[in-house]
């Protein structure tokens, strides 16, 4: 199994169970994930953002054991940013990035983030967008951040031929105008942690292709079983839900 | 023929290996967790949204989801369209579509009667029909008004003559609620003129790290889990600070994912007779005043 969704390092403002390195190793053999696309907490909220990924880079492999992928934390907003996206694909030979848009203070419609998008796509990382953490009606009074908005994305994307894209929590079921958008563009994925409602993630995949949906869990933010009971929610066959599981995952790594 | 026991335990294992194996991985302690399958019931269901045309189409839906789920028995409330502050007449609609839910598949759903507060009258003439005169067991209070209102004694001094325990909606939004919309502080003070009336604090306020602390001291009010993010530490934190038979598991679906909710109880690291606790047998506890009184074997 293959969770393109989970983060090391420390949530600010709780602890988590899972959030040692080794936790969280030993939580996903466990729970027979056998490869996490991790990124760091620390990459949303720090600035030194090389340190950060300097340090996900060293627990993936002190305590992944060919588990934990590292996706380092790029902000188009920092200075000399592209020397960390560099860092990342040839110092750190990680398969992509994670970005935290809404944390970094940035529109979609960005220059600077389209210029991420072209450099990444030359150099096929893949690029993970998480639109939020967690629901922001519930978060603390002094860091109040809203969803990203993804309206500008598909122009952005048209722009960018080549980008391989993983949309991380979101629920997109009920914006079918910009999902028609999003597909129409070209790689772009979407993973099942923050979809919502009775069979969100089987009416996704009708909305999209099966071939578009990645197990992810936001572990260990979120309860990890959450996700996987959304699977079986789902009443999928057992090759769509192998392919949600880890095809489509390892077909996108392979790409 | 009882549905429930038609599904049974062979079936649920069949369907629900994958999550049995996850749910054992996280409660390595117990590696026998659901060897029995628990007995769950989820306290906050309702019939809107889902696909079908009658109550009785959404419920053949429901049944289908619960059996892939495990789940044994739902509390149903609110029909459609939903309608924060319905009219006496438009409350007795959304009631009589609950009712019909009920009757299609009664081993697999109570009903919770829907009241409005700004019509104490027509909530208690509902509360009889439904309640004392009819087959619902317990009381859904919504946003049509908070519940630290005067307007919500009648109704829960009725509710609790009848052993019918009510769920009060409840947020805690950084941003600000809606006009009518209760907190965790505005069903303690409720509780606290009601002390011997179980009261269940629906979704525990949103933003549980305060919901918690807000109904920790007053024990006649539940935490309720339903209808927020599957934020790991809620189950955990209920259970720490308010005892694991406070904890009443609920999904808010057809909004809400079963899954995403249920994971909570699921993934939480705690024992394993809390985690049966949480599923159903407090409320099956809470109930059983009710259900003995209506003959209903539960």
């Amino acid at each position: 199994m293959i969770d393109v969704n989970v983060n090391l390092s420390r949530w600010p403002f709780r602890r988590l169970v899972g959030d040692e390195p080794a936790d969280l190793v030993a939580g996903l053999r466990k729970r027979n994930v056998t490869q996490a696309w991790t990124g760091t907490f620390d990459g949303i909220f720090h600035k030194d953002l090389s340190s950060a990924n300097a340090r996900l880079m060293e627990d993936c492999r002190r305590y992944g054991s060919g588990v934990l992928i590292p996706f380092g934390s790029i902000n188009p907003k920092l200075p000399d940013w592209q020397e960390d996206l560099r860092r990342c694909h040839e110092e750190y030979k990680m398969p992509g990035i994670r970005l935290h848009p809404n944390y970094h203070s940035y529109g979609l419609n960005d220059g600077a983030f389209g210029e991420l998008l072209h450099l990444a796509a030359a150099r096929r990382l893949i690029v993970q967008l998480a639109c939020s953490m967690e629901d922001d009606r519930t978060q603390p009074p002094l860091m109040r951040v809203a969803p990203v908005d993804l309206a500008p994305l598909p122009d952005r994307l048209n722009s960018s031929p080549g980008t391989r894209l993983v949309i991380l929590n979101a629920d997109h079921v009920h914006n079918m105008q910009l999902l028609e958008k999003l597909l129409s563009t070209g790689n772009v994925y979407f993973d099942i942690s923050m979809v919502e409602g009775v069979g969100g993630v089987s009416r996704l995949a009708q909305k999209i292709s099966i071939q578009r949906v990645l197990f992810g869990s936001n572990y260990p933010l979120y309860y990890f079983e959450s996700a996987m009971l959304k699977v079986r929610e789902s009443a999928f066959t057992d090759s769509d839900k192998q392919a949600v599981l880890e095809g489509n995952a390892r077909r996108l790594l392979a790409a | 023929m009882n549905r429930r026991n038609s599904f049974g335990r062979r079936n649920f294992f069949k369907h629900a290996a994958l999550s049995l194996a996850t749910a054992r991985a996280a409660s390595p302690s117990s590696g026998n967790l659901m060897a029995q399958k628990p007995l769950i019931w989820d306290v906050h269901f309702h019939l809107t949204s889902w696909p079908g045309d009658t109550p009785e189409d959404r419920m053949k839906e429901i049944v289908k989801v619960l059996d892939r789920m495990g789940v044994d028995r739902v509390m149903l409330s609110l029909g459609y369209p939903l309608l924060e502050n319905p009219s006496p007449e438009q409350l007795r609609d959304e009631n009589d579509q609950v009712l019909r839910g009920i009757k299609y598949a009664p081993d697999r759903a109570y009903g919770f009667v829907y009241l409005n507060p700004n019509y104490v009258q027509a909530s208690l003439d509902e509360l009889n029909r439904c309640v004392r005169d009819g087959p619902m067991v317990g009381v859904k209070l919504w946003v049509a008004r908070r519940c630290n209102a005067p307007e919500l004694d009648p109704i829960v001094e009725r509710a609790a003559a009848m052993k019918a325990p009510i769920l009060q909606h409840t947020w805690l939004k950084v941003g600000g609620n809606e006009p009518g919309e209760s907190t965790p502080y505005d069903i303690v003070e409720l509780a606290r003129r009601h002390p011997g009336v179980p009261l269940i604090c629906g979704h525990t306020g949103g933003d549980w790290e305060l919901g918690i602390r807000v109904i920790r001291g007053v024990k006649n009010v539940y935490s309720e889990l339903a209808g927020s993010n599957p934020t790991s530490g809620y189950v955990e934190m209920a259970v720490r600070e308010l005892g694991a038979e406070r904890v009443i598991y609920g999904s808010d679906a057809f909004g809400r994912s079963i899954a995403s909710q249920l994971g909570k109880v699921m993934g939480a690291d705690i024992s394993e007779s809390a985690r049966k606790l949480i599923l159903g047998e407090n409320l099956k506890r809470l109930l059983t005043p009710m259900l003995r009184a209506k003959g209903y074997s539960a």
